[in-house]
């Protein structure tokens, strides 16, 4: 059975809409649409207006909304309609939702899921295609997941909705009709992925690329290009940006000595930045080559016709790795 | 002829009445003066006992009040935003709510708090500086001091929504709750309180706002702040109930707050309440209210102060003597020596504590990080404890 990112992710939250009576879905159009992207598609029929709310168009006074909600006990996933229509919420996430635990100290934590479509790649006008996932997880508080897969879409979205903190799910929307064959009922709780913990989606020997979301198709394809130079590319899927998976990720530069890492947000202090210094500080005697950032340029997010050069590709990713100070 | 006027050619102006106004504003619409009922007919018809009880907390919290910052010169509280002069605002907003209910304070709200039940020392921990709230919302119900205008009444909002979901879900424990936010004049500028006043509006969530227009924001004066003809009068653009009062009245402000509590918990819907009242004390201790404000304007509002116009009120109805205003005295005096009983032992606040409820489960670079913090102290501990030997073998 054929299932798109979009089918898993509505799937994953019509099963934890009928799995506990606490969730409840609200945003922006997600009741009668769907939700622009429909990851929504259904849900108010099924479960009601009330469990999968339009609200008015406001999006710090829809998390705050949701704040209160959890506080009674719920346990609200809150759609951002995209990436950049979310920072009227920022006051509201930086503000309480990340601090409200640790202020109660442990009395009162927010189970909330703060779902935002991201990311470039898609044709988007400006605002459409932003990358944010470094002001999320610069604030301690939040969890920040983001899948690459269809099948972690499923599962890393219900792990979110049951976690008890607040999670940041960030959803890849080039992404969004990437299509596998899968099929969500196969995914047994087992099988749901704990948050926090990177996978290794192709072993290799000659340098480790570490990446995430809507990059790992990316370097798929750039390791399978790399075999014709030579080089056998080990390919990490962090999953989650926060808790940040330093295990997984140290032992897959160790054993090539040499690490790449990708994101489309802009470089300077963004997530790469952060990852390059913990896997310096951890593997210094490991590592050949200092590590190097393929990522989005330091500029405001291009216009459609533009957003090839800045998206971080196969070329720019081969030519990273054929940086990495090779023995002649 | 306009075309909006041909309502014979379709579809140029839609379905009937699908845009027109919903409602009549005119139910919406406050008084065009704050309610007053000190002073009128309508005092005598108040409750005695309610009278009393609302002169003998006052005179508690406005000696709170005094306390605190008291506390503030001794050092023992960081900064303290006294509440002086809007006792009666902070007073009745506790008293109207019942033990369901949910309070959601602003950080100058702190008497408040304690009037709902809490310990003056655990309701000024954020001032103290040894945790940032120093209550179990749950126990009491009441949000932490939220510091950021105005973010606290989107969550009275969503609390409100939510009880009103679960009692629909399950009718044998519904709670009919009410959740009453508190929200300053300056904080009605912020979009957080128009969002939430729209969604409470949308919703029909149980909320009360109660805005304390004390004149200032910090030192902005209302006139910079707002061009509306009140703040009560922002409730009719979203189709919620206004009502202005006199907040230094503290018989109305009890009736009108009492009143719009049980208008949300009766299902009819949000309202908003603002309160005319002052700020007698600077923002805190730590501001200079001289620079923007004149000396003879506070002792113009000095001689509205609530406390004064409540007990001449009761002095004069023969509701209160010299016996009983020197028995509230006392008691006061009981309290204030309570709540520096309660500051004496300074807090201890462990680091560890930095650490653990970051998240439910700490992540492995904050174990990292808090057993780097641990070393550290027991190498610090170590060299006090080496370098105390080093002084007594010297001696």
């Amino acid at each position: 059975m054929s299932t798109t990112m979009v089918a898993a992710l509505n799937a994953a939250l019509r099963d934890s809409l009928r799995a506990d009576a606490n969730v409840h879905v609200l945003g922006e159009d997600v009741g009668a649409l769907g939700g622009v992207f429909r990851v929504t598609d259904g849900l108010a029929a099924e479960f009601g207006r009330q469990r999968c709310l339009d609200t008015p168009l406001a999006e710090a006074g829809i998390l705050g909304t949701a704040v209160g909600m959890a506080m009674y006990g719920l346990r609200p996933v809150v759609e951002m309609q995209f990436d950049a229509f979310a920072y009227p919420a920022f006051e509201q996430v930086f503000s309480h939702v990340a601090k409200m635990r640790n202020r109660t100290g442990g009395q009162m934590g927010l189970p909330i899921t703060i779902r935002v479509p991201y990311g470039g790649g898609v044709g988007g006008v400006e605002h459409h295609s932003d990358s944010s996932e470094a002001y999320y997880a610069h604030t301690p508080g939040l969890h920040v997941v983001t899948p690459a897969t269809v099948a972690d879409s499923y599962g890393l979205l219900r792990s979110a909705i049951a976690s008890d903190d607040p999670v940041v799910f960030l959803e890849p929307k080039r992404l969004y009709w990437s299509a596998v064959d899968f099929s969500p009922a196969e995914v047994s709780t087992a099988q749901v992925p704990p948050i926090g913990r990177a996978m290794v989606r192709r072993p290799g020997t000659s340098a480790t690329l570490l990446t995430y979301g809507p990059s790992l198709p990316v370097c798929l394809e750039a390791a399978a290009a790399a075999r014709s130079e030579g080089w056998d590319l080990a390919v990490v899927d962090l999953r989650s940006l926060v808790p940040f998976d330093d295990e997984t990720v140290c032992t897959a530069v160790r054993a090539t000595g040499r690490a790449v890492v990708v994101h489309e947000a802009a470089g300077f202090a963004g997530v790469g930045a952060e990852i390059a210094a913990r896997v310096t500080e951890r593997c210094f005697h490991h590592l050949a080559a200092p590590v190097l950032r393929v990522t989005g340029y330091d500029i405001p997010y291009p216009p459609p016709m533009l957003e090839k050069h800045h998206l971080p590709s196969v070329d720019r990713i081969l030519d990273a790795v054929a940086r990495l100070q090779w023995e002649q | 002829m306009t075309v909006l006027d041909d309502s014979t050619a379709p579809g140029l102006v839609g379905p009937p009445n699908s845009h027109g106004p919903r409602r009549d504003p005119a139910p919406l619409l406050p008084d065009p003066e704050p309610v007053r009922i000190l002073g009128t007919p309508a005092a005598k018809m108040f409750d005695t006992e309610l009278q009393r009880e609302l002169y003998r907390r006052l005179v508690l919290g406005r000696r709170f009040n005094q306390q605190a910052t008291t506390l503030t010169r001794q050092g023992r509280l960081a900064v303290y935003p006294a509440s002086t002069g809007q006792e009666a605002c902070q007073i009745t907003a506790s008293m109207v709510l019942r033990e369901q209910d949910w309070l959601f304070p602003s950080y100058r709200d702190t008497l408040a708090v304690v009037a709902r039940g809490v310990r003056p020392v655990d309701a000024l921990t954020l001032m103290r500086g040894h945790a940032h709230s120093g209550y179990d919302p749950y126990e009491h119900r009441i949000a932490p001091l939220s510091t950021p205008l105005a973010t606290q009444a989107s969550h009275a909002v969503g609390l409100a929504h939510a009880a009103r979901l679960r009692a629909a879900a399950d009718p044998e424990t519904a709670e009919e709750l009410v959740a009453l936010a508190l929200v300053g004049d300056g904080g009605t500028s912020e979009g957080d309180f128009h969002e939430a006043l729209n969604f409470a509006g949308v919703l029909g969530a149980p909320v009360v706002f109660l805005v304390q227009n004390n004149g200032y924001a910090i030192s902005v004066p209302l006139a910079s702040q707002s061009a509306a003809p009140t703040l009560a009068h922002k409730a009719v653009g979203y189709g919620i109930v206004g009502r202005l009062v006199d907040g230094n009245d503290a018989l109305a402000m009890h009736s009108v707050l009492s009143a719009a509590v049980e208008h949300a918990r009766s299902g009819r819907g949000p309202v908003l309440v603002e309160a005319i009242t002052y700020r007698l004390d600077a923002h805190t201790n730590a501001d200079d209210a001289t620079r923007y404000r004149s000396a003879a304007e506070v002792d113009a509002w000095r001689a509205r102060d609530p406390l004064t116009l409540l007990e001449r009120h009761l002095r004069a109805a023969g509701l209160l003597d010299d016996a009983g205003v020197a028995a509230t005295a006392r008691a006061a005096e009981d309290l204030a020596t309570e709540i520096r009983a309660q500051f004496d032992n300074p807090p201890d606040p462990d680091p560890d504590s930095l650490f653990t409820h970051v998240y439910a489960t700490p992540t492995s670079q904050l174990r990292e990080q808090a057993a780097e913090l641990a070393a550290r102290r027991d190498a610090d501990a170590y060299a006090d404890a080496a370098e105390d030997e080093d002084e007594d073998e010297a001696r």
